[in-house]
């Protein structure tokens, strides 16, 4: 039996009068992709807020490698070994993709208050940031600011951003999204040999990569979690059928 | 193209420019020697005042250098920088005020007496207002944007009235120096040599500037500027990062004002007062945001027109405010951007 990584347990959260997240448990384990999948207005986002940091939940607890990170901030999350990537890339536009990749190591070396030593020649941060960016094979990119990249390269850049910090789980929320059928085809080989390091969670549209990637696929609908199992479970599952796959 | 970049530098190293003799070197160059020679051809004619009027300049520059770390490089629009460059000049009025009549500034419950040396001065203000700065500091970051304007104008509208309407340091009439402040082995008295402290004093802020800004902490910085979002899922949280850099932004403005309340004779209010917040901000804007010599070259012009314009007409602000005008419109990276070209990428 493998190690749990991060857990869920038991998620509540209301805004006003609608429950986003009812009831939610999950988990996930080292050496797999587990797969978040749900309609629009499931409440996929106010879940990976709430497990990212950025929103509190109402009720119920967050475990990250054996310890309660329910009440931590994103930062403090990050920092103990959460990675994520954004549904929306989130990068420094102007700056190159070193700078963007460089900034999770330095998080990682904990020694942002030093003010002396220009990091450009600081190779305790530019060897880890070129061996992320290796991982997901940018470095011929390394220089170049982000707003020149391709939509598909940025998003290999957020992953690059999150190896940075050396997880212990990454959570990435619709890699995918925007990429054509090639940039989705060598996004999801990058993904199927990093999970054997690095287990992840995966919210997804793309039923397709979600089949081929996830070794258990978790539906959310109306705020709670429908069905579990792999992806032949999934497929089967009348329930699934009906609410999400559309037949 | 790219290819023969990573042939001759390890990928990853963001091009540095090498050489002071390409065209923004040559504007950086030439901006320092014109606030330089100047001063020092004035001198050699004999036009004490020009002098003078080069040490204002200095001297707004280096406000403005501060203002430009908190602005430019942290993404914080400070409007209320003229409390610490108030601060700075009453630290230097109120201590020399004492020194001058032999009177104690506290004699409970601990005596603390006047001092007419600047080292004395410099260091009192760096204190004090880096102690302002993070109080204002911790309580304005909390916000953002407009909120971040107005509630720094805020507290230093406060500290404008407090300055106003306490007697014992001369209220809204100001405090004379009647001596400028001594330092050890050094005629501060003389305008030539005070010009020259304060041109060194300009080159140390640029310095730590663009010395700060090129270590781990200017990388955060930068981060948390361009996208705190990042910074925090990277696992830095950008709250302190700021924190730290507005209170040394004020550090550096706070000793423009001691040195600038020693250049006049003078510190009263006015150097309070929110006109002296939007001088500084116009300034940083005219030479170009985040740009390192922005601010010399915004002071330069600024302090020009001043002089040029305001000899032939009172409304030369309105001259002013056509150029800002200009600016903001057509020069979007300011004089610098205009003079030097647009910053690399790094």
């Amino acid at each position: 039996m493998s190690e749990t990584v991060l857990s869920l347990n038991d998620l509540h959260k209301r805004f006003g009068a609608l429950q986003a997240t009812r009831g939610v448990s999950l988990d996930l384990q080292e050496g797999e992709i587990h797969a978040l999948i749900g309609p629009n207005g499931a409440g996929k986002s106010t879940l990976i807020g709430q497990i990212a940091g950025s929103l509190a939940p109402d009720q119920g607890s967050v475990h990250l490698a054996g310890r309660e990170i329910t009440r931590l901030s994103v930062a403090q999350r990050a920092r103990l070994g959460l990675g994520r990537s954004f549904q929306v890339s989130s990068l420094a536009e102007p700056l190159s993709v070193m700078r963007n990749v460089m900034i999770g190591v330095q998080a990682l070396q904990g020694h942002s208050f030093r003010f002396w030593k220009p990091v450009y020649r600081d190779e305790s941060l530019l060897a880890p940031a070129r061996e992320a960016l290796e991982r997901m094979q940018l470095l011929h990119r390394a220089d170049t600011p982000v707003s020149e990249l391709s939509h598909g390269e940025r998003r290999q850049v957020e992953v690059a951003c999150a190896l940075a910090l050396k997880p212990r789980a990454l959570l990435l929320d619709e890699p995918m999204a925007g990429l054509g059928p090639e940039g989705t085809a060598r996004l999801t080989e990058l993904l199927e040999a990093l999970k054997l390091e690095v287990p992840i969670l995966l919210i997804e549209h793309d039923m397709e990569a979600v089949f081929r990637l996830a070794d258990r696929i978790s539906v959310l609908v109306a705020g709670s979690i429908i069905a579990h199992g792999d992806s032949v479970t999934i497929r089967q599952d009348p329930q699934v059928r009906e609410a999400y796959l559309g037949d | 193209m790219d290819k023969l970049k990573n042939d001759s530098a390890p990928p990853g190293l963001p091009a540095i420019p090498a050489t002071w003799f390409d065209r923004k070197g040559l504007v950086q160059i030439g901006l320092l020697a014109l606030l330089l020679l100047a001063p020092l051809a004035a001198y050699l004619l004999g036009h004490v005042y020009y002098v003078n009027l080069g040490s204002r300049i200095t001297l707004i520059a280096m406000a403005a250098v501060g203002l430009n770390l908190a602005i430019g490089y942290g993404g914080m629009v400070s409007f209320g920088h003229a409390a610490y460059f108030g601060l700075g000049g009453y630290v230097a009025g109120i201590s020399a005020y004492h020194a001058f009549d032999y009177s104690p500034f506290l004699s409970w419950p601990i005596a603390i007496p006047g001092s007419d040396s600047m080292l004395v001065i410099w260091l009192a203000t760096i204190l004090l207002c880096g102690l302002l700065a993070l109080a204002i500091g911790a309580i304005s970051l909390r916000t953002t944007g407009v909120y971040f304007i107005m509630i720094t104008l805020a507290f230093a509208q406060m500290v404008y009235y407090f300055a106003n309407s306490w007697p014992s340091y001369g209220g809204e009439d100001g405090l004379p120096i009647y001596l400028r402040n001594t330092l050890p082995l050094v005629d501060t008295g003389r305008p030539l040599t005070f010009f020259l402290l304060c041109f060194a004093g300009l080159l140390l802020a640029m310095a730590i500037t663009s010395r700060m800004m090129k270590s781990r902490f200017g990388a955060a910085l930068t981060m948390a500027r361009l996208n705190d979002t990042r910074l925090a899922t990277a696992g830095i949280s950008p709250y302190p990062v700021r924190l730290v850099a507005f209170v040394v932004s004020a550090m550096i403005t706070g000793l423009a004002g001691a040195l600038y309340a020693d250049l006049n004779g003078f510190v009263s209010p006015t150097l309070l007062s929110w006109h002296m917040s939007g001088e500084l901000m116009v300034i940083v804007i005219l030479g170009g945001v985040g740009r390192l010599y922005g601010p010399l070259a915004g002071a330069l012009l600024f302090v020009m027109m001043e002089t040029l314009l305001g000899g032939l007409t009172e409304y030369w602000k309105l001259f002013l405010g056509l150029v800002l005008l200009f600016v903001v419109l057509f020069a979007k990276h300011g004089l610098m951007g205009w003079l030097a070209g647009r910053e690399p990428h790094v």
